[in-house]
């Protein structure tokens, strides 16, 4: 007995095996014409925007640092062209691990004193664009996260709600979406061509993941959706016109956003009606407000509690 | 007869079967282009007059499908966003539209490429690739049609489509989602046309759900055009999204009590389209009944 109390004490104190690392060697990249001039490239963490023409490339996120050598090999497939910006719709790694290796391998558009007053080195990479926080969040060590690399750090921030920049041909847009996802998140439309990333503020694989703990909002990711919907313009039927590209999953165009749009709305609406009745954390979770909507957006364990907490928390917080 | 003659008339008749094997083959076919009106034989109620708020009968819906059912309130069609938009194609099929099926073909090989299909509400069009193609990869775009690949099977063209994007199984917001995959068999018997629909949803189903319409053959038919264009007929503030909060639908009785449908078998599932069901409904308890609404037809 001693000898059985002593292996499930060992058992208990010994933590599980990490999984094993994962290996990238296997992952593939693919490469999707969305419309105009632009490209979706899948497989590399979150989802890439692509857009070239004849004055280079701009990405819209640039995936996870390990595949970043696949993604540079998808690009150059494509476009013999300099890779002129990175645009990242946030500060999660998924989105921009492979900043420093993708835009050293590019150049971006600077000459005379320009170059003088952002540096050499700097003029000799891409460059590469976010809004103000994400460089917050990615150059100091907060807690738990840690600074990365110097590299990877956005050379071009923005505070205001939009900044704007012509290339390849049309007008580009960058959108600031308020306490959304995280507080520091971007969409962009490309005027031209009509499409608009989204970063993670919309995605296809599951419910939206709110990082409560780096500013994101319930509230904010309902208004970059809406968002969407305000800008994209259906064809007839209320389909194609305006595509949309989400941080992860397929391809979609607005109706699938209005789709999404609706069960967060929904289920937000549930939540809030569960908090006005005095209901705990626990008993709103315990409701299952998103029941109906579990075997498509919630197969991930645990990604349903964690979405209704998230609403919880944005809803309860005192502002 | 002779050893040769034997071998001779073997051959003979092997060629002759070869031929009237190929040309069975053929004759299997039934080309199902020309233009189609529906029949509405079956689910009269439902497809003419329209489909009652919390009607789940016969469809075999999982818990999931039941309370965004519940939840569905009829002014999210009127939604600008809502208004225009069209039925799957695995359910279009069931409107009172004319059909139009045409052939394309590669003029090189006489081969077909591809059937076309046209119905006349929303103007909804399907193509279905008979060249072989494969499917899309699960990255690219879902539409309201899909994307469908079609073979023959004896003298049924069986249609199997994917990429489908969310819908309903009623339009009454019963949910179908867009992980759905459909198997769709075309039968032709002389100028009818048979339509069954098979529906896989593993989101919203428990087992596939079959249905099927008929078509008569109408070659005098005409189509009339679908122009829609979303205008704001109510002034709401951005971003609201119609529904009852669960418990809160004051609808859904009305059905049952107006048909004098047990609530609980109007709550549906697999079982209920069984014939062992009609003992079980004889047990259970019954609204007192409410009048029919006028009937449309």
């Amino acid at each position: 007995m001693a000898l059985a109390l002593a292996l499930g004490c060992a058992a208990a104190a010994t933590p599980p095996p990490a999984p094993p690392p994962h290996d990238y060697s296997k992952d593939e990249v693919h490469l999707l014409k969305v419309q105009g001039n632009i490209y979706m490239l899948v497989g590399a963490g979150g989802n890439i925007t692509l857009q070239a023409g004849d004055e280079g490339v701009l990405l819209v996120d640039s995936g996870l640092a390990p595949m970043s050598e696949k993604v540079l090999a998808a690009i150059h497939g494509l476009s013999d062209k300099p890779i002129r910006y990175i645009i990242n719709t946030h500060f999660h790694p998924d989105h921009t691990g492979g900043n420093e290796k993708i835009a050293k391998a590019g150049m971006t558009v600077a000459g005379g004193n320009v170059v003088g007053d952002i540096g050499a080195s700097a003029a000799n990479q891409a460059a590469v664009f976010a809004f103000q926080t994400v460089l917050d969040r990615m150059s100091a060590s907060s807690g738990s996260d840690r600074a990365t690399p110097q590299g990877s750090w956005p050379t071009e921030v923005y505070t205001t709600p939009e900044r704007k920049i012509y290339f390849n041909g049309e007008g580009i847009v960058m959108m600031h979406i308020p306490d959304a996802h995280t507080d520091g998140d971007t969409m962009v439309f490309f005027r031209r061509s009509d499409v608009i990333s989204t970063g993670d503020i919309f995605v296809t694989n599951g419910y939206p993941f709110i990082d409560v703990e780096h500013g994101g909002n319930i509230q904010g990711e309902l208004a970059g959706l809406n968002k969407v919907i305000d800008l994209a313009i259906p064809k007839d039927l209320q389909e194609d016109g305006t595509l949309v590209i989400p941080g992860h999953g397929r391809l979609c165009d607005v109706a699938d956003v209005v789709f999404y749009q609706e069960m967060v709305t929904i289920v937000r609406d549930r939540v809030q009606d569960l908090i006005s009745k005095g209901k705990t954390l626990e008993q709103v979770k315990a409701a299952r407000p998103t029941l109906d909507y579990d075997p498509r957006y919630g197969t991930r364990p645990g990604s349903a509690d964690r979405f209704v907490e998230a609403i919880y928390k944005s809803l309860s917080a005192k502002h | 007869m002779s050893k040769a003659g034997t071998k001779s008339l073997s051959s003979k008749i092997t060629v002759l079967t070869v031929t009237l094997l190929a040309s069975c083959a053929a004759i299997a076919q039934l080309d199902p282009s020309g233009n189609w009106t529906p029949r509405f034989d079956e689910d009269r109620s439902e497809r003419i007059a329209g489909p009652e708020i919390g009607d789940y009968l016969g469809l075999p819906l999982n818990e999931a499908a039941r309370l965004r059912s519940d939840s569905w309130d009829a002014a999210l069609v009127e939604l600008p966003e809502n208004q225009c938009r069209e039925h799957g194609s695995d359910y279009g099929w069931r409107g009172p539209s004319n059909l139009r099926i045409w052939t394309e073909v590669d003029q090189a090989t006489q081969k077909v490429v591809a059937y076309h299909t046209h119905l006349s509400a929303y103007g909804a069009e399907q193509t279905i690739w008979m060249d072989g193609r494969p499917h899309p990869p699960e990255y690219a775009r879902h539409t309201w049609e899909g994307f469908s690949t079609g073979e023959w099977e004896g003298d049924q063209l069986v249609i199997t489509t994917t990429h489908l994007k969310e819908n309903w199984f009623s339009l009454t917001g019963i949910p179908r989602s867009d992980q759905a995959t459909a198997r769709v068999h075309l039968m032709r018997h002389g100028n009818y046309l048979t339509v069954a629909v098979i529906t896989y949803d593993p989101v919203y189903l428990t087992e596939p759900l079959i249905r099927t319409v008929d078509f008569a053959y109408a070659p005098q038919s005409q189509m009339a055009p679908w122009p829609c264009e979303p205008v704001n007929e109510v002034d709401r503030p951005v971003g609201v999204v119609p529904h009852h909060l669960p418990g809160t639908n004051p609808y859904l009785e009305e059905f049952p009590a107006r048909y004098g449908v047990p609530p609980e078998a109007a709550r549906g599932g697999a079982e209920t389209l069984y014939p062992e069901y009609m003992q079980k409904l004889k047990t259970m308890k019954r609204l007192p009944r409410i009048p029919r609404r006028p009937s449309a037809f």
